[in-house]
């Protein structure tokens, strides 16, 4: 699997990156070096085998559905660039 | 004065209880060893009043007899640990100026136990480096580039990500700190400046409040210049905690009660698949040594296999991008840190992210988003884990014939800055010996063992069983005394 300029533009894109054209080409040959490095793993025999999805084993827990904490919302938008009253505020999205 | 920065946490402890001298005068005298060590930029940000307001307290607790075990301490906090009303960046130009409202569980668990905060340290980007020269705010300097590290032709990387963790504790600017170990980063940087590092089993510290890299690897442990300050500082810093939903509700042992020295009759597995190409022969020596420490002290060198080893380091570079790439998706520049404006919402987002993530950053996050995406999730994603699945396995097959194992920490000695820098993958390898240990979950100590030939540390690590850290911390303690008292850094205060 190759990964060329488009591909980084596209991923760039989903990640929310702004990427300059003229990196592109450069981060398309660093990421395939990566994933030619990491296609190794084609060679591991792992049928049968379930996806690690827990480090620890243990069931989640559980607690009542109740509210627990808040109550400050000046605490909770103080870090905001633009925060307006008890918002924080973002460019306009609907015309 | 200077002597005072040259205690151990636990000759520390000892000469409070004693009143051989005060927190004032202990504390007092790091807030100048950090000052003096400015030149290195392990710290982004000094917290000297605070220091001293935490010392004249524990003084007085001392004074009332009512001490908590780690009164008076002076640490160093991971600038990855969210601090009450001090900034915490995780070294990142995006979280630049932000200042967390609450406390992170790890570091407040110190503070209840009277710890003293220095200051926040340095660190690769978002943790995400094994040099601490991906941080926005400039490299670390280790202690051992020479007397005068910041002028040294040249200056040596601590290793990373916990690098000002590790340049404090060596270079006797904190008593301890804290570090964080997503693939390595406490072993692999205590292994380069010749301290104690611990990663406990996933599970045993609380996460909130750490800054996330990759939530199913990222594990809290102290650094420490002793094994026994380890068992101390672990002690404090463990525990369960219901804000976190993967930390595991079991007793707190008293880890000092493990350091025995009596490691008659354990098994050390000695695995096999450890014995890399390439590897320097002293590294190979060192290791052989660690084993010949532990037969004489009684133990049992055990050879294992641990056959999926070699697929480890491309595991992780899946696995740990995928979980970073969501994990920093939060950084959108509305809630909070930095923004960047746009022509609309979507053009902030990007613009934002563009500016606030470094270089390794942004690749992770890409290689993340990559491999996450429709069409390769299968073949990339699912595929890591069920390896990882794999690895776990081999561990605890060979836990069947063995209570640790022992392994070199990291394949090097410390490098230079500049060095190992034009390709990503030279440096993922300094990870080697210590990733596996993380996919598994699985605790693990790097411990000083002697100067490779270049004059410069080198560490073996212990790895045990799930929440046997006590066993590993015995097994470390054993052979600490038997690799005898470490050299100074020549920067050492």
């Amino acid at each position: 699997m190759s990964l060329d300029k488009a591909t980084v533009a596209k991923i760039a894109h989903l990640a929310r990156i702004k990427v300059p054209e003229e990196d592109q080409e450069h981060l398309a040959q660093e990421l395939n070096k990566i994933l030619g490095w990491v296609e190794q793993l084609s060679e591991v025999d792992t049928s049968g085998v379930q996806p690690m999805t827990s480090v620890v084993a243990q069931t989640l827990r559980q607690r009542a559905d109740v509210v627990s904490d808040g109550g400050y919302p000046d605490t909770v938008v103080a870090n905001a660039t633009d925060a307006a009253e008890h918002f924080f505020s973002v460019p306009k999205v609907v015309e | 004065m200077t002597e005072l920065t040259h205690l151990s946490m636990a000759e520390a402890l000892d000469g409070l209880r004693k009143k051989d001298f005060t927190a004032t005068e202990l504390t007092g005298a790091y807030v100048a060893a950090v000052e003096a060590a400015r030149p290195l930029n392990a710290f982004i940000v000094e917290t000297p009043e605070i220091a001293l307001r935490q010392a004249k307290e524990a003084d007085a607790r001392y004074a009332a007899g009512t001490a908590r075990p780690l009164d008076g301490m002076p640490l160093g906090i991971k600038d990855l640990f969210c601090t009450e009303g001090v900034q915490t960046t995780a070294a990142s130009r995006i979280l630049k100026g932000f200042i967390p409202p609450y406390e992170s569980t790890v570091s407040g668990n110190l503070f209840r136990d009277g710890a003293v905060m220095l200051g926040k340290l340095n660190l690769d980007e978002f943790a995400m480096g094994s040099a601490n020269i991906t941080s926005h705010f400039g490299p670390v300097i280790s202690p051992w580039s020479g007397k005068d590290p910041a002028g040294a032709s040249r200056k040596l990387v601590p290793g990373g990500s916990s690098g000002g963790s590790a340049a404090s504790v060596a270079g006797r600017f904190a008593i301890a700190a804290t570090g964080t170990d997503t693939g390595g980063s406490i072993r692999q940087p205590a292994s380069f400046v010749g301290i104690v590092g611990l990663k406990p089993t996933y599970g045993r510290c609380s996460r909130w409040g750490i800054v996330a890299f990759a939530s199913s690897l990222d594990q809290a442990g102290p650094m420490t210049r002793t094994v026994r300050d380890a068992a101390i500082m672990l002690g404090s810093m463990a525990g369960f905690d219901a804000k976190d939903s993967t930390s595991v509700d079991l007793p707190v042992p008293d880890y000092q009660s493990f350091l025995t020295g009596d490691i008659r009759g354990l098994r050390v597995g000695i695995p096999r698949e450890y014995r890399v190409d390439g590897m320097p022969a002293e590294i190979e020596r060192l290791w052989q040594q660690g084993i010949d420490w532990l037969k004489a002290a009684g133990a049992v060198p055990v050879e294992i296999s641990l056959p999926h080893t070699k697929y480890a380091l491309p595991t992780y570079y899946i696995v740990a991008p995928a979980e970073c790439s969501s994990n920093l998706a939060r950084y959108d520049g509305v809630r909070f840190g930095q923004r960047v404006e746009g022509k609309d919402l979507q053009e902030m987002y990007e613009n934002t992210r563009a500016a606030g993530f470094g270089a390794e950053v942004r690749r992770r996050i890409l290689m993340g988003t990559y491999v996450l995406s429709a069409g390769y999730y299968d073949a990339y994603y699912l595929k890591a884990q069920k390896v990882r699945a794999r690895i776990a396995e081999d561990f605890q097959k060979a836990y069947a014939l063995c209570d640790v194992i022992l392994t070199p920490t990291a394949p090097s000695t410390a490098f230079a800055i500049g060095e190992k820098q034009d390709d990503p993958i030279a440096m993922y390898l300094n990870d080697v010996f210590t990733v596996p240990a993380s996919l598994a979950g699985i605790p693990g100590i790097s411990v000083p063992a002697g100067l490779g030939s270049d004059g410069l540390p080198l560490g073996l690590q212990i790895l045990g069983r799930p929440f046997d850290e006590g066993t590993v911390l015995k097994v470390a303690e054993v052979m600490e005394k038997a690799a005898g008292p470490q050299p100074l850094p020549p920067y050492a205060g």
